[in-house]
């Protein structure tokens, strides 16, 4: 390809940019629905044929999904680089499986605004993933099933009557249906209130974990709890359960966030404030230090220790001082060393006011 | 020794590259070394698969080896994948694997979810008349609510609705055919 053009928008997510509701505590709502076309093998065990058949398929509903909410586009895995693949992965558009798949005709349809990705032969034939700002997770299952009707209109799912939308993994079975919050949870782990609130609600049928992914660590006091269950419960039930329990947390969150400003006031003062003078001057800043001294600096807004900065900036640079982010902003490959120079220089000059547009030279 | 590379941790990997008859050494940690992309760390990772592979052989105590052999035997004619293979991969191989496996499913579907019946959403035309059928189920549980509680005339009302459905399923599974 050529290494000039940029193919995808740098342009910060929808998610991204505005706080929704209960924004201050919970980033981001997501659901994602899996689904299959009947009698096509998987796409591990497709044949090439089939699968580019499948695609095909997907690709024909792309006037129909654009005139619905604003125009989609269609992204092939192998037609995208591996620096571009990592940015989707990023900004949390396709799954790492996706972008390591480059052999079974693996493609991302994306809205506009990237609140709709379908991806296509990932584990599933479809994944309809819906990201929204803030906490409404019944929006985005409403957005998502839209998108699910639309493809379904003229598309052949395999669904029986006992196990209802049939995936490649059990685990998935039923309604296909992935929903997942991502919360900033920085006083409840400076309380170190986090893990036994967190050992609750694994309790109750939900996983825990770090934003990114299976297996990923808490990381800038970030995490993520989802559904497990997917089988014997409606879509809205296991949404409304999620909801509950994530309004639970805001909750404690709110109280422990009080109590630090209560008891502590100075203390915490002090360390949010230390922390936004390094993101200020530091010259070389790697990304755990970034996301640690990041999510000091947005509870300091939060708690309104710090006014001369935008909580929205903050949650931007959380997610796009990312490596590959980095690299596909300055248009050229960069070393760690390079990246922790140029990760420092992207975040002292958001915190000045700068957009993040223009193009290093 | 320390790492070459980052000088601050225990240099752990040893690299030895022959090129062109020259010899090159290097010692680095195991975090440069997997950023160097210089030795892909590819441990025996413990997959969900291998959690679902134990799930299925639970099924198979002693006792039970006759009909796990039977079930071992069971392959789906669409794309070939086995029962057994499904349970080296815990993977299913396309959907008509649900219908060849059939039965031997429920005890892994329960395991995993504690439930072996979808509630949720029915696609408007793979569902088929499942949409419609199951809300006459709804109605004749009303229709019962009502008699039992005497109120005839609303009883007849959804006796009425009930009709009219069964006729609107009757239409699409002959549409079907």
């Amino acid at each position: 390809m050529n290494s000039k053009q940029k193919k995808l928008s740098l342009k910060v997510s929808e998610w991204l940019r505005s706080p929704g509701p209960d924004g201050d505590i919970v980033l981001s709502s997501r659901v994602r629905l899996a689904r299959n076309l009947r009698d096509i093998p998987f796409p591990y065990l497709a044949s090439d044929s089939q699968s580019a058949a499948v695609l095909e398929q997907v690709r024909s509903m792309i006037p129909a999904l654009s005139a619905a909410h604003g125009p989609v586009r269609v992204y092939t895995m192998d037609e995208l680089d591996s620096l571009e693949r990592q940015v989707l992965v990023e900004k949390h558009l396709i799954s790492p499986a996706l972008a390591n798949n480059q052999q079974h005709n693996s493609a991302v349809l994306l809205r506009d605004d990237e609140i709709i990705s379908i991806m296509v032969n990932e584990e599933d034939h479809l994944r309809i993933q819906c990201l929204l700002p803030g906490l409404q997770l019944e929006r985005a299952l409403q957005l998502a099933e839209e998108y699910d009707d639309l493809l379904e209109a003229k598309l052949d799912y395999a669904f029986n009557e006992r196990w209802g939308y049939l995936t490649v993994c059990p685990t998935n079975v039923g309604t296909g249906l992935r929903a997942s919050v991502m919360m900033h949870l920085p006083a409840l782990m400076l309380t170190k209130q986090a893990s036994r609130i967190l050992q609750a609600i694994a309790q109750v049928g939900l996983a825990v974990r770090g934003i990114y992914g299976e297996g990923s660590e808490i990381k800038g006091n970030l995490v993520q709890i989802s559904n497990q269950i997917t089988l014997g419960q409606s879509s809205e039930e296991i949404v409304r359960n999620l909801y509950g329990v994530a309004k639970q947390v805001v909750e404690q969150e709110t109280q422990a966030r009080q109590i630090l400003l209560n008891e502590g006031r100075d203390r915490i003062a002090d360390r949010v404030n230390r922390s936004l003078g390094t993101l200020r001057y530091a010259r070389l800043i790697s990304s755990e230090e970034a996301m640690q001294l990041l999510s000091d600096v947005r509870l300091g807004v939060d708690l309104g220790l710090i006014e001369e900065v935008d909580g929205s900036i903050l949650k931007e640079l959380l997610l796009l001082h990312r490596p590959a982010y980095l690299q596909y902003l300055t248009g050229r490959n960069l070393d760690s060393f390079e990246r922790d120079r140029a990760r420092a220089k992207l975040i002292r000059l958001r915190l000045a006011g700068k957009q993040l547009h223009e193009r290093e030279e | 020794m320390l790492c070459e590379n980052c000088k601050e941790r225990q240099a752990t990997v040893h690299l030895t590259k022959i090129i062109n008859d020259e010899k090159y050494v290097q010692h680095l940690c195991e975090k440069c070394a997997r950023e160097k992309g210089e030795f892909d760390f590819e441990f025996p990772s413990f997959s969900l698969q291998n959690l679902l592979s134990g799930l299925m052989n639970l099924d198979a105590q002693p006792a039970g080896q006759v009909m796990g052999f039977a079930a071992q035997k069971l392959q789906c004619d669409n794309c070939g994948l086995t029962y057994a293979q499904f349970g080296q991969l815990g993977r299913f191989g396309c959907s008509r694997c649900y219908d060849a496996f059939g039965e031997r499913l429920v005890p892994l579907l329960r395991r995993i979810h504690g439930s072996t019946q979808h509630l949720g959403k029915i696609p408007r035309r793979a569902g088929g008349t499942l949409k419609l059928r199951r809300s006459i189920e709804e109605l004749r549980q009303k229709l019962q609510e009502a008699v039992a509680r005497e109120e005839f005339e609303q009883a007849a009302k959804l006796r009425d609705q009930i009709r009219e459905l069964e006729e609107q399923a009757r239409e699409g599974e002959n549409n079907e055919q």
